[in-house]
């Protein structure tokens, strides 16, 4: 059954409070979530406190700052720094997001960040993606061509490469599988808003000549049907995109390759 | 512990080829239940609470009488769909689901059936 409890070992305690920064001014408040991935230790939640005039303006600013100088143990991925990579996603103040391009302003009061929900959390920050990511290569997110190479590239029309915008800017963070209950309860088999994006784009490329395999694939009352279109994902999207839709538009070409 | 590989478990058993059938079968249903609620409820509450010849007055009209029997007929079959996906959805274990959905399957007939016995009853009394 569905689990409205945390098991023992993953119920949170308080943490350390670490000291305020001296002579500061404008301090803002920081409770992270902290793991060390020893078996049988409770994740914790410690308090930092930040100088914010001497920070910069996005989350991620802030917690390389408590990195440098506060706690080097804080334990966090980033790369980018300009929301491409999708390494920093993680849930702030109750929303998956990257902490890259999120800002201070855009929020009031402390700063709550955690892990992205209902993953395996290998320390603090970082969640455990094998399998979002084995999902993700499972859907076959290259193109598939069954015609002879041309010489030059495959061609497209500049109407048919249109239709790609929304779906080829999805930079697999994890946020929207992350926030999807239908992804929390059934996530082993349903492959979640990112894969069922990417599979979208590949269905729905003129070039690809695979779309009836790659639906057959999708046809599945768990890989595809799970979804109930509760929109968290498009919600939480921190590039704006629309995963809700391509899951609703491969529902619908389901159906019209049977009428 | 398991050597399995990541791909390996994200197949699992392959797609089912199995789905759109229950998702088209779901959307019909929920259109034709439109006007069938509307056609059915207004008899049914004036008959509600009414005497004997009344109600059979009333499912003696095979117009009342048949839409009374669509409606449960077509009402059943969206309720055992829309309750596949519930147990689908939140019962994880195995056995318990595969008990579930066979008992989904049974139970929606034979209550459909049942009301489909009771309506036809009343409207051949006349």
């Amino acid at each position: 059954m569905v689990q409205f409890n945390l098991p023992k070992n993953s119920r949170m305690v308080t943490g350390k409070t670490w000291p305020k920064p001296e002579g500061a001014k404008n301090v803002r408040t920081f409770k992270i979530y902290r793991y060390d991935g020893v078996e049988n230790s409770a994740p914790r939640i410690d308090t930092y406190f930040v100088d914010m005039d001497t920070c910069g303006p996005m989350v991620l600013d802030a917690l390389i700052k408590i990195k440098n100088e506060i706690d080097p143990t804080l334990t966090f991925r980033r790369s980018c720094r300009e929301g491409i990579c999708g390494s920093c996603a993680m849930t702030i103040n109750g929303t998956n997001t990257l902490a890259c391009i999120y800002g201070l302003d855009e929020m009031k009061g402390d700063v709550k960040i955690y892990p992205l929900p209902h993953m395996p959390v290998v320390k603090d920050l970082i969640p455990d993606l094998t399998h979002f990511y084995a999902q993700h290569a499972s859907i076959m997110p290259w193109l598939e061509t069954k015609t002879n190479t041309p010489e030059k590239e495959w061609r497209q029309s500049i109407e048919d490469r249109r239709k790609l915008d929304g779906l080829y800017e999805c930079v697999m963070c994890a946020s929207c599988s992350t926030s999807c209950p239908s992804y929390w309860w059934n996530g082993d088999r349903y492959l979640g808003p990112a894969a069922l994006l990417h599979a979208y784009r590949w269905i729905i490329d003129s070039r690809d000549e695979a779309t009836g395999e790659r639906l057959d694939e999708l046809e599945d009352p768990f890989k595809l049907y799970r979804c109930h279109t509760i929109m968290n994902c498009t919600n939480t999207c921190p590039k704006g995109l629309n995963p809700a839709k391509a899951i609703g538009e491969i529902k619908k070409m389901m159906v019209e390759r049977t009428l | 512990m398991s050597y399995r590989t990541d791909r390996q478990r994200v197949a699992g058993l392959g797609s089912a080829k199995d789905g759109v059938h229950h998702f088209w079968t779901q959307r019909i249903t929920a259109v034709a239940l439109l006007p069938l609620v509307l056609l059915f409820v207004f008899p049914f509450a004036r008959s509600l609470g009414s005497d004997y010849q009344t109600v059979v007055a009333t499912y003696s009209n095979p117009f009342n009488a048949i839409v009374a029997i669509l409606f449960i007929l077509v009402a059943f079959r969206h309720l055992q769909l829309g309750l596949q996906v519930i147990i689908e959805d939140y019962v994880s274990s195995k056995p318990a689901r595969t008990a579930a959905l066979i008992a989904n399957v049974l139970l929606s007939w034979a209550f459909a059936l049942a009301g489909v016995f009771a309506v036809a009853k009343i409207a051949f009394t006349a």
